[in-house]
């Protein structure tokens, strides 16, 4: 059985000129220990997907869906605290601006310690216990003394590793990470990377990449979906998707990347997308 | 050989931190002697991760900060701000270009302001003239003159980062330094701006000076490529020389972390994860 599984999701946000409509009807399903990566640029309604997924999103959006169940569980008739049940424990999240989704005025022990409180039912001692073996476990030096620190002490990458320790503290079924290493260094990239995947492939985890770093797909993923302009274009395996893109939307997105650069200038995905236009009028 | 635009030589600058009741002053030494040389109409792209200096020299290059031994040439001319301070001649003639088009742009100015006044501050153009040539600007940078009247809230960060390479141009600079220009933007996006900042390169013969983290980025972009560790310069040499033979440890780290999207890269991943399942 599918992990998650969504079908027909659609949400619309109610703004001053009417209902805008961020997903348009995406489906979506991943299997335990799966890896998936969800591309597109910003405004492609990937983000929002998500958080509705979590419930994060604000009153004024509206969600439908045809299914939107988690190992079974209809999360779409859920009551709020149901559902908070659910989320933190068997589905996490981690957000893209690390220093910006800790709390400043508390010590990372104590946030550490806040979600072990909420969902588990160990003691204060042995959630000190717990919180130390998790920074342990994400690779902080000096775990011990460093539950006492606070969010502005640390840097960027230390603060997305407590990010992650929290999210992984209740050994969750499904972890979705947003965007978790766009406001990182190449090198700190690639150590939140190989941490995420460490985790992964020790837990078990499903885990759900949101990304438009076309480089961090190729070192993660296992299967793709390409979204533009809140609608799938593209779902395909991770080796098919570089070797062999079926639609027009992602190989203009991997023919700009500098990498694939032919001559002196990029092709741009509005180009790509105009010339695409332009043939398919005549 | 053709005109050396900007020089620097055994460039240093320290910053003294602390010396409270109790603690003793420390001083840090950002940079550590940088020596370099680039010619009109190259770019040169300065590498590292946060914390090796390159903000620093940025900030020395611009005539924001005095360095605090070395000297620095600009277009031939001997430049030492904290002792002769800083014309107005020497303020035009080097533009800076920030990486978040979010926060380097006055919410409250409108764009043909934002345009307007460099042309205000340091020209005796009359009102007319300064709107003709923001315009004009406008024209050049993909936008129109009907962004002259928007605010930047009303533009993409696509659109902002443009405007702040319009402003940057106004006064005609020799040298533009680009603070990772594009690490804001999406794909995509990422792609008009090195467009639109080659086609300016080759329109007006600018020197860009690059910094950036993004290997890939900096490997189409550049034509010589510098190396920061720690405020020192660990690799100096064309982009040809460096990509193709790196020589010093970070180097290598730097791009063995940079994300493969080769298409031999994710068969042997996928082969390394089937192995280990």
């Amino acid at each position: 059985m599918a992990l998650l599984t969504i079908k027909n999701l659609t949400v619309s946000f109610d703004t001053s000129t009417g209902p805008f409509m961020a997903v348009k009807g995406i489906d979506l399903a991943i299997e335990k220990r799966e890896v998936l990566a969800i591309v597109g640029e910003s405004g492609s309604g990937k983000s929002v997907a998500m958080l509705a997924v979590m419930g994060l999103l604000p009153n004024t959006a509206t969600v439908t869906a045809d299914v939107m169940e988690f190992e079974g569980i209809n999360l779409l008739t859920q009551t709020p605290s149901q559902r908070r049940e659910i989320i933190g424990r068997d589905i996490a999240m981690i957000f893209q601006e690390p220093i910006a989704s800790l709390n400043p005025c508390f010590s990372v022990g104590f946030q550490l310690m806040e979600t072990l409180r909420q969902h588990t039912s160990l003691s204060a001692s042995e959630r000190e216990t717990r919180a130390v073996e998790l920074l342990t476990l994400v690779g902080i030096p000096d775990p011990k003394a460093r539950l006492n620190a606070y969010p502005h002490q640390m840097s960027g990458g230390q603060c997305q590793r407590v990010m992650i320790a929290i999210a992984i503290s209740c050994n969750p079924k499904l972890l979705i990470a947003d965007e978790p290493t766009t406001a990182l260094d190449v090198t700190i990239q690639k150590q939140i990377l190989d941490l995420l995947m460490r985790l992964q492939a020790e837990h078990g985890m499903g885990l759900i990449m949101i990304t438009h770093d076309m480089g961090v797909v190729a070192e993660t993923a296992d299967r793709v979906i390409v979204q533009y302009k809140g609608q799938k274009m593209e779902e395909a395996d991770v080796l098919t998707l570089f070797e062999n893109p079926a639609s027009n939307y992602t190989r203009a997105l991997l023919s700009a990347l500098p990498e694939n650069a032919v001559g002196d200038r990029l092709p741009t995905v509005a180009d790509f997308m105009a010339k695409q236009n332009a043939e398919a009028m005549q | 050989m053709s005109e050396i635009v900007l020089e620097t030589r055994n460039v240093t600058r320290d910053y003294h931190a602390g010396g409270g009741l109790f603690s003793k002053a420390k001083t840090i030494r950002a940079l550590k002697g940088i020596d370099l040389t680039l010619e009109k109409g190259k770019t040169l792209a300065i590498v590292g991760e946060s914390g090796c200096g390159k903000s620093t020299l940025a900030r020395i290059l611009t005539l924001i900060d005095a360095p605090t031994s070395g000297e620095l040439l600009i277009d031939g001319q001997k430049v030492d701000i904290a002792k002769d301070g800083l014309t107005r001649d020497m303020r035009q003639k080097v533009q800076i270009i920030f990486q978040n088009p979010y926060g380097s742009l006055n919410p409250r100015q409108k764009i043909g302001d934002v345009l307007g006044e460099p042309l205000l501050l340091n020209t005796k153009l009359s009102a007319n003239e300064r709107r003709d040539r923001a315009m004009q600007m406008l024209v050049k940078v993909g936008l129109g003159p009907e962004h002259y009247n928007r605010y930047p809230h009303m533009l993409s960060g696509g659109q902002r980062q443009r405007i702040a390479i319009a402003r940057a141009l106004m006064l005609n600079p020799s040298l533009l330094v680009l603070d990772e220009p594009v690490s804001a933007l999406d794909l995509s996006v990422q792609a008009q701006i090195l467009n639109l900042l080659k086609d300016l390169q080759d329109e007006f013969n600018l020197t860009y000076v690059f910094i950036s983290h993004d290997l890939s980025v900096v490997k189409y972009f550049a034509d010589d490529v510098m190396v920061m560790y720690f405020g020192e310069v660990v690799e100096y040499g064309s982009r040809e020389t460096v990509f193709a033979n790196p020589q010093h440890s970070y180097t290598k780290t730097l791009f063995a972390a940079t994300p493969n999207a080769s298409v031999d890269a994710i068969k042997a991943r996928l082969a390394r994860k089937r192995a280990a399942a």
